[in-house]
């Protein structure tokens, strides 16, 4: 005879809803996703609102914030900072979240079957991570820039390649860890093929930490860009905030603000992704879910 | 009665990296050695051991889910294990694992769980599946309303519930259970051991079970089997091996067990074993249990001495075995 | 003559998402020189809380003593400072934890790890401390401690380093040792070493045990008094022979019965093993004013649900919280 419990039935609440909840009570995380969607919402709307041509010369060079009209000044043509920064947003956002896609694909993929397949598999997708490791970052995307020439994908590519490493790493581990236990035994005894083993049952239980570090890849993606931009390395058709920062550079002195306004919109993007990353990271990490 | 599961010479042997050795030298820990044992249709056979021993890796090495080298044979119904299709493999011999937290994937719903055999090992239609894991879900004592929930949503005795429906969603002639209470709380114990003994008798299940816990063994088996360091050192039928140990280690063991119905004053009685276990990358020659052996003489450090019928029911393997 | 160690209404608290939880209710106990007590119950009933809270180490900020005094030697530790309990703590009450592959601390020798105790607690010299690290490992039956006092944790198979942990914790010859499921993680043939090894130091050196373990056997072997907890509350306490003959609490007789014992006679028929059926409550229930175990117990009648059953005394200071301890069964 088997007994019953009778505690009441809970309602069924899934991992993800459960630490949506636990990201929902972290209010520096809430506030990062807050600043984060009014920028993301002011680069969708942005150009419809503010029509002005970024490219085009509207009034004299370096005027101010605030006078004459225009809320951010202008730059060193005399084109409008604000409607500079609103495409700006465009073009650096995507280029942060194209390269972090581009590195977590590559990270996932090479961590997941070193982790799963050890042995000879392992040792060489190893070897391979830890030459891309070693080398100077910003010295090798310099090189592909240089090399291929200076389109945006180009350059998103160029970021994936320097940076997937740490992704690569990461999932490795959390491969190497969950494939002992035991459930994935159970899947294996259960008849489970190994692909589906790799990415049905291990991938979803590692992939909290991947997505932590995937999110704060999106905000050095955005610095890394800014500094290709600074150093003249980016398509001279499009604007990003790297790429004003780079082109004021010389007047930094006389009229500080056409560097430190899209510098400051680099700082708050990149802050604001923190804080999300951060509070995914206390909301999927389970260590610090209990009680 | 038919024997359903016929295992013989079974090694299992993993590869160790010895820094000391030379490049490309392997050398090997045997952590099972040449064991025969078989398990009749509807009966229970348990293997009992203290860690170390090699009963859970004999056992996931049926399952073929040991991490070592394997050999030997397994015949299943009178067909060879290793050469039968791994679908037909899976569907026949199920596992319970021991740890009902690690066990269940936590992103998965009970439901999802108890169905991954049918899913991966069937074609049944949704419907036909949806029908087995009701009826699976009443069978191991869990309500229909928790289907939906998440393993973390259950109390260790009810996970072991759910792992307990998964390893029967295939109708599988053999079980091999894992040290199935072994994590569970003491109060819990009795409700899944019940529930083992109960399925056993409705489905007339086979179980191949390892534990360490005489008490346990001696509740769900029909035949024991004692293993010491890789070997088998006894194999008897469960009164014979209660009543009658004939091995020191056997001996040991039990009496080792502390026991309510024992007064206390009495504790000079107890065979205590001095030691550890050798280790197992350094065996000795001969008997590997003489250094913690109270008989032990010269031929138990020359000659590991063979299993050996000491009556109809009962084997050892033991140059002085115990005489009653 | 006063006990050594006098719980009086103890209650700790514990704060918890939904709230602050009661996980010790009111408990009060005793334990005498050289006196062996065992605390029984399943996991989540308090049992490791009360041998926290003897040794000051409550979870800072989450766990605190509510109210009620720990009288050790006449001084109420509750009261004490914090430098006061680091005195006291591995000098006169020490403690051995369940999992002795992660209590040691890998990098320094066990010799280091002996000898650091006593040149704190007893300000011996390095060359006296090391000696006297010897001697433990000689007490606690090491095979050749003049050459193993050298060897690290990982070179020890895990009974051999749960002696070292005894080692430790008796080398300032405490008054009081308490051992929270001290053989959980080890084999059984091990386990009876240890429990001999616990049974003559005891006789040797008259230091009093509180052990904390889930397993009637055990208690059966190393104690001569016992408390049952559960939910937080004392279910029973008395001797141990006597309330494994005739225990007045439900929740005593099940985790005796629920048990597969070795049985004297193996070719007896193996009746059902007795459940009990659920499990333990939620932290949010405890404190509730009600019998706890109400709801996993077949005597279960109205009052058990509307009022704390009190605290009746039998013969030989045998006390049940139950309403049904007069006529149990």
């Amino acid at each position: 005879m088997t007994h019953q419990n009778n505690d009441p039935i809970v309602q069924a609440q899934s991992p993800l809803s459960e630490a949506w909840d636990m990201f929902i009570r972290n209010y520096a995380a809430v506030a990062g996703l807050i600043i984060l969607a009014l920028i993301i919402i002011g680069a969708a709307f942005g150009p419809t609102l503010y029509p002005t041509d970024p490219f085009e010369m509207v009034w004299s060079p370096f005027t101010p914030p605030g006078v004459d009209g225009f809320i951010l000044g202008t730059d060193y043509l005399g084109r409008d900072l604000l409607s500079q920064i609103i495409y700006g947003a465009r073009v650096t956002l995507i280029i942060g979240l194209s390269a972090a896609i581009v590195t977590v694909v590559i990270g996932v993929t090479i961590g997941a079957l070193a982790g799963f397949h050890r042995g000879l598999i392992e040792e060489i997708l190893m070897r391979i991570t830890e030459f891309f490791q070693v080398l100077p970052t910003l010295l090798f995307s310099m090189v592909i820039v240089a090399l291929f020439g200076a389109s945006l994908p180009m350059i998103t590519l160029a970021i994936g390649v320097v940076s997937w490493t740490a992704v690569a790493r990461i999932t490795r581990a959390e491969f190497l860890r969950i494939r002992e236990l035991e459930y994935v035994m159970a899947s294996r005894a259960s008849g489970t093929s190994n692909w589906k083993l790799m990415f049905f049952v291990i991938l979803p239980n590692a992939l909290p930490p991947i997505i932590v570090q995937s999110a704060l890849m999106v905000g050095s993606a955005i610095l890394f860009e800014a500094g290709l931009s600074f150093l003249g390395l980016t398509d001279p058709n499009v604007i990003s905030w790297g790429q004003i920062i780079g082109s004021n550079r010389q007047y930094i002195l006389e009229s500080s603000f056409t560097v430190t306004i899209p510098g400051l919109a680099i700082f708050i993007t990149v802050l604001a992704i923190s804080l999300v990353g951060d509070g995914l990271n206390d909301a999927l990490n389970p260590k610090l879910r209990q009680r | 009665m038919t024997t359903v599961l016929d295992v013989k010479n079974l090694t299992v042997r993993f590869a160790i990296r010895n820094k000391s050795a030379k490049f490309g030298a392997k050398s090997y820990l045997t952590a099972v050695d040449e064991i025969d044992f078989h398990v009749l249709k509807g009966q229970t056979l348990a293997i009992v051991g203290e860690s170390g021993s090699g009963k859970t890796t004999a056992a996931l090495a049926v399952a073929q889910l040991a991490a070592g080298e394997v050999s030997g044979e397994i015949s299943l119904d009178g067909a060879d294990l290793f050469s039968l299709d791994q679908k037909t493999m899976r569907q026949r011999l199920q596992v319970i694992f021991q740890d009902p937290y690690s066990s269940l994937n936590p992103r998965r719903r009970a439901k999802d769980i108890v169905s991954e055999p049918l899913d991966s090992l069937t074609t049944l239609s949704a419907t036909e599946k949806d029908k087995i894991i009701d009826d699976l879900f009443a069978a191991v004592g869990l309500r229909q309303e928790q289907k939906n929930l998440f393993p973390h949503q259950f109390s260790g005795g009810q996970r072991q519930r759910i792992g307990i429906a998964r390893a029967l969603a295939t109708r599988p002639d053999v079980i091999i259970c894992d040290e199935p209470v072994s994590a569970l709380d003491v109060a819990v114990q009795a409700q899944i051991l019940n529930l083992l003994r109960k399925l056993q008798r409705e489905l007339g299940l086979t179980y191949l079970f390892i534990s360490h816990d005489l008490g346990v063994v001696q509740h769900m088996s029909d035949s024991i089997i004692v293993m010491y360091m890789g070997k088998i050192v006894e194999h008897a039928d469960r009164i014979s091996l209660f009543s009658t140990p004939r091995h020191p280690y056997t001996q040991a063991l039990l009496s080792a067990i502390p026991s309510v119905d024992v007064d206390p004053e009495q504790n000079g009685k107890r065979i205590l074993i001095p030691g550890d276990p050798p280790d197992p990358l350094n065996l000795p020659k001969g008997c590997r249990f003489q250094s913690r052996c109270p008989f032990a003489q010269d031929i138990c450090a020359q000659r590991d001495p063979e299993l050996a019928s000491i009556t109809p029911d009962q084997k050892v393997a033991c140059h002085f075995p115990i005489t009653y | 003559m006063a006990p050594l160690l006098k719980v009086e209404n103890l209650r700790i608290e514990l704060k918890t998402r939904a709230g602050i939880a009661p996980v010790i209710d009111d408990l009060s106990f005793e334990l005498g020189q050289n006196e062996s007590l065992s605390f029984v119950g399943e996991s989540g009933c308090g049992k490791s809380m009360t041998a926290l809270a003897i040794m000051g180490l409550l979870p800072d900020r989450i766990g605190r003593i509510a109210s009620g005094k720990i009288i050790f030697d006449g001084e109420d530790l509750t009261t004490a400072t914090e430098a006061r309990l680091r005195q006291i703590r591995g000098n006169d009450i020490s403690m051995i934890f369940q999992e002795p592959m992660t209590s040691l601390n890998p990098v320094y020798t066990i010799g280091e790890q002996i000898a650091e105790v006593l040149r704190h607690h007893q300000n011996l010299g390095k060359i006296a401390a090391h000696n006297a690290a010897i001697d433990l490992l000689n007490a606690v039956r090491i095979p050749n401690p003049k050459s193993r006092v050298n060897d690290y944790p990982f070179q020890m198979s895990g009974g051999q380093r749960q002696r070292v942990m005894i080692a430790i914790a008796l080398a300032c010859r405490p008054k009081i040792l308490i051992a929270d499921e001290p053989t959980t993680a080890l084999d059984v043939t091990v386990q009876a070493q240890i429990f001999d090894l616990l049974r003559d130091l005891r006789r040797q050196t008259g230091t009093s045990i509180i052990m904390i373990t889930h397993d009637m056997g055990a208690v059966a072997e190393m104690a001569e008094r016992m408390i049952v907890m559960y939910a937080g509350r004392k279910a029973e306490e008395g001797p141990v022979r006597q309330i494994i003959n005739n225990a007045r609490h439900p929740y005593t007789r099940g985790l005796i019965s629920c048990v597969p014992h070795l049985m004297s006679d193996p070719s007896a028929e193996r009746k059902e093993l007795t459940e009990i059926p659920g499990i333990v409550p939620s932290l949010q229930a405890f404190g509730k004013a009600q019998c706890l175990f109400s709801e996993r117990c077949g005597l279960a009648s109205e009052r058990c649900l509307t009022e704390r059953p009190p605290e009746i005394v039998f013969e030989n200071a045998h006390k049940s919280s139950c309403w049904h301890a007069r006529n149990p069964k």
